[in-house]
Formats: C-alpha cells, structure tokens, sequence
C-alpha cells in the first residue's frame, strides 16, 4: 500500500470506538486462514506469526496486516499448492517494518509486496523512481542480497486522481491530463498533506499543469473524502486504486501515465535460497493475470461482503486457469 | 524545546497572521474568527434548547426528570468526532454535519446544570411565590429562573468551553477554524501549527472563561452569586 505518513491521528478516536467490531471481524477472518493454512500444510506451526521458520520442504507465504495483502498471500499459496508445492501461510504479520526483517532472513519465503513502498520505506528511502521499470530496476539494484523481486503484475494500490463515473462520462475524462480544461474551476480534495507533499498538487501541476480552483483537507482516502467526491463538494479526489467503494459509489480513477505518483504494483517478493524455478514460474504467472479490476473486486467482495479469503482466492485462480 | 516555545514561535511568526505561512490554512485572524463562528451558532441553538427544556423538567419535578436528566448524562458519551464522520456519509457536507456533533456535545452540561438550578430552589420560596398569587409562568420567570440563574450560566459556561476546544472537529471535514492548522500540521508533521493552534484554542477558551465571569457579575443578583462559585 502507498505510504500513509501521518494522517491516522483522527481516526485514532474512531478506532477505540471500532475496536469491538475490528477484532471480532479480524478473528473471524484469521480463524477462517488459519483453517485455510492447517488445510494447506502438514506443517502449520501454531498463530505465532514470528515463530521461526517452518520445516525444511515447505516454504511459508507471508501476508501484511491489511485485507488485500493476506487476499493476495491465500492467492499466491493456493496457485502454488495447486502445482504441488508444499506451503504454509502465516498471515496478518504486521507492517512493513516488522515482516521485512523476516522474509530477509528467510522466516518467510513468500510476501505479496507492492513495489514503490518496498522501494521507499524498506531498500531506500532515497529513490525518486516512480515508474514500474524504474522502481523494479532500483530494487533489483538494491535489495540484499537474499532476496529478490519476480514479476510485476498491472495490479496496483496507488493514489489516484479519481472522479464520479458519471463526472468522468460528461467530461470524456480517461487520464489526468483530460482534466486540463476544468481543473481552473474544480475544488479537489485529499488528506491535508497533499498541498504540500511532491506528488500532491505541485506534482499534479508539474506532470500535467493542472491548478485547480481549490483544495478541501479531508482524509486519506476514507469516509471523508469519499463523501465529498460522491456529493459534489468536491470534483476530484486522491483516492487509493484498490478502494472497495470505487466500485460501490460508482468512481473512476484517471490514468496516471507520466507517474505523478509512484507505481505501487503488486510484486511477488522473494527469500532467494527458498525459490525454486516451479515457484517463480507460478507466481509470474499469476502477476500475468492479475489486474487492477480484478484485484479491487476480489477487495469489495473481502471487505464489503465480507467473503472468505480463501473461496474469492480460489474463485480467481480458477477462472483465470491457475489451479 | 517545550510545547510552549514551539507554539510561541508559531503564534508570534508575522507570516501566520497574514495567511502567507502556509499554503491553504488560511491566516490567524481569520481562524479565530471562523472558530467563533463554529463555536457561538452550536451553542446558540444548544442553549435555546437546553435552558427551556432544563427549567421546565425542574419545574415539574418527579420521576419524569430522574429519566431525562439521566439520558443527558448518558448522552454526554456520544463520541463527537465519529457522530461527525457518521453525518459527512449519511448527510454529506450540509451545515448538519458539522453543527449536530456540537449541539449534541453543548446540550448535556446546560439541561442538567438549568434542571439541578431550578429543582433546587428552596421550597418555601416557591410556596411564598404561589402564595403571593403568581401564575405558573410568573413562578418560573420572576423567581425561579433568577434564582437558578448562577447554575444556569455554570451549565452555559462549561458548555462553550466544551464546544469552543471541540470546535477544531469543523476542520476534520475540510472546513476552517483554528483546527486547520492542527490538523494540517499533523498531515505535515510540523509540530508547530500544532501547538500554536492548540494554545490559541486554549486562549480561547479561557477568555471565554472570563466573559461567562462578568456575564454572571452582570446578571446575578449579589445575595445570589455565592451560589454560582458552588458547581
């Protein structure tokens, strides 16, 4: 996921409102992943997802602690369960900063990554690559060297400049740029740091100069700002690609085709010594198959409908002919 | 350096004033002025409420009131900021969204402090009213709204102090307010809009202090004001 420096601060009091409900549904999302993983293995060592690394002959997919990662973890395990590796999943690690450390020392074999935020937050903070290809060659360039990235997939969970369905239809708006001639009377709107930040408006202006009339501080690509665009206050919105309400509030995200904000693909992030070659060439084959669209309606049926993780990652598999 | 110097460095940095400090936050003055607008129209309509519903429950007493005071109490536990979020979903950005929260928050200390105010006038002095051939209306009015006049404004004064430190909410749904420069400060970790707007939130609120303070040496007969420094 993009970075999220900051901005949690006022949903701090919502989330000790919204404890009860997160960790009943966190348990019944882990109970049925636990399932899946002692269903998957012989092998599934207890719900410490630190505990050191599983038996030689299986290798462990990792997952972060968000809904689309651990969705994309059980995908990645059952299209290697389904061409005869033995594997384990340990899901709902942690952030970043807790689970890299383990997959560099091989406690993990397998996390589903997103490029541009490996790149920044984990192998160098440094980078300005904002492309695929730039942000791939630079973790190749620089990730130690246990481990490695396989291919990226067209799925990505950027911020995007996202509009109504139907404001996109009236204006024949596909890629930011379309917006050049009404962003002078468009208010946009997206956390409080996107005035100031270099992919915020300044970026938005350099790609593309655009200057829009004004900016509304709302919040990340929550409730916020997801009311404001769908009731008109403002026109446009930094909204994250994968958002499930994309597709239940009816939005549209612009193409970003000159990268104002970095890419975040989805990638298979690898421990070197537990790759085989049946391994790379599974997960390179799911990233062939797996979109933006398909990746954000897998989302809404996980996070909306509450679906099983395992039955929407089966379900995508075999109607893309991966198990 | 302290929560203080940082936010004096900030209130006192000239550019601040003028609105050129930072991109989009507006200027101090004009915040405050925002703020006190946020804050004065929920506490308006909040009192307006309050009072008349809290004297009339006094008034009449029984076991109505244990009911209604309670349910004040306990809704005094409305979280502000998620009925805030719950209104900008539902009801998108009318004036609702941001007005409901705060009338909500101020409506709680003012029933109940003008219930206690009126319920606890001395029942001789109500008999003496009745006795001297007052109406309904004049007991209330002439006797026992002056008498529960220093609770009455106690319920006004903590009320405005709750509604002018929460009024930085307004800033959460985009609007303005001296909760834009902590809320723009966070979103930039840039620690000192944050204690500046905190401090000038705090200013505001002891000013605020101060006028309920002559407002109740104004209007509070002398023989009466020990009463108001009780609560």
């Amino acid at each position: 996921m993009p970075l999220r420096t900051g901005a949690t601060y006022g949903l701090a009091v919502l989330a000790a409102v919204a404890v009860a409900a997160v960790s009943a549904c966190s348990t019944s999302s882990s109970s049925s992943s636990t399932a899946s993983a002692a269903a998957s293995s012989s092998t599934s060592s207890g719900s410490n997802p630190l505990a050191p690394a599983a038996s030689s002959g299986s290798v462990v997919v990792g997952s972060a602690n968000f809904p689309e990662d651990e969705l994309l973890a059980e995908i990645y395990a059952q299209a290697l369960q389904a061409k005869g590796v033995k594997v384990s999943t340990k899901l709902n690690i942690g952030a970043r900063e807790v689970y890299y450390p383990q997959i560099a020392k091989g406690a993990i074999s397998i996390i589903p990554e997103y490029n541009g935020s490996l790149l920044t937050v984990s192998v160098d903070p440094s980078s300005t690559a904002t492309t695929t290809a730039a942000v791939d060659a630079a973790l190749t360039a620089k990730l130690p060297s246990t481990l490695e990235i396989l291919n990226p997939s067209s799925a990505t969970d950027s911020d995007s400049v996202t509009v109504t369905q139907a404001t996109a239809t009236k204006y024949h708006l596909k890629t930011i740029a379309d917006l050049a001639p009404y962003a002078k009377d468009w208010t946009f709107g997206g956390p409080p740091e996107f005035k100031t930040r270099s992919d915020g408006l300044s970026g938005l202006k350099k790609n593309y100069g655009l200057t829009f009339k004004a900016f509304d501080p709302l919040d990340e690509s929550g409730p916020i700002t997801l009311a404001a665009l769908t009731s008109g206050k403002v026109q446009a919105a930094d909204v994250f690609t994968t958002t499930p309400q994309i597709l239940t509030d009816h939005l549209t995200s612009l193409a970003d085709p000159k990268f104002n904000f970095a890419a975040q693909n989805v990638i298979p992030l690898v421990y070197k010594p537990a790759a085989t070659p049946t391994i790379t060439s599974t997960l390179n084959a799911v990233s062939a198959k797996l979109t933006t669209a398909a990746l954000l309606q897998m989302d809404n049926a996980v996070i909306t409908d509450h679906a099983n993780y395992s039955t929407v990652a089966a379900g995508f598999l075999k109607a893309e002919g991966l198990s | 350096m302290s929560f203080f110097s940082w936010a004096w460095d900030w209130v006192t940095t000239d550019a601040y004033w003028h609105g050129t400090g930072w991109q989009g936050s507006g200027s101090i003055p004009q915040q405050l002025v925002a703020h006190l607008g946020y804050s004065a129209l929920p506490l308006l309509i909040a009192a307006l409420i309050g009072v008349p519903a809290g004297v009339a429950i006094g008034h009449r007493g029984g076991k109505g009131a244990v009911v209604v005071i309670n349910v004040a109490n306990a809704w005094r536990a409305i979280p502000t900021l998620g009925l805030l979020i719950l209104l900008a979903v539902f009801l998108g950005f009318s004036p609702l969204t941001w007005l409901l929260p705060l009338v909500v928050l101020a409506i709680p200390p003012i029933l109940v402090n003008a219930y206690e105010g009126v319920a606890g006038v001395d029942r001789d002095v109500k008999d003496a009213a009745k006795g001297a051939g007052m109406t309904t209306w004049q007991q209330v009015i002439k006797v026992e709204v002056p008498i529960a006049l220093p609770l009455i404004l106690v319920g006004l004064r903590t009320a405005a102090i709750f509604v002018v430190a929460t009024a930085t909410i307004a800033a959460y749904i985009g609007l303005g307010g001296l909760g834009r420069f902590i809320i723009d400060g966070l979103a930039n970790s840039q620690y000192g809009p944050v204690a500046g707007g905190a401090l000038l939130v705090v200013i505001l609120a002891v000013l605020v202090l101060a006028l309920f303070a002559g407002l109740s040496w104004l209007l509070v007969p002398a023989g009466l004001r020990r009463q108001g420094r009780s609560n």
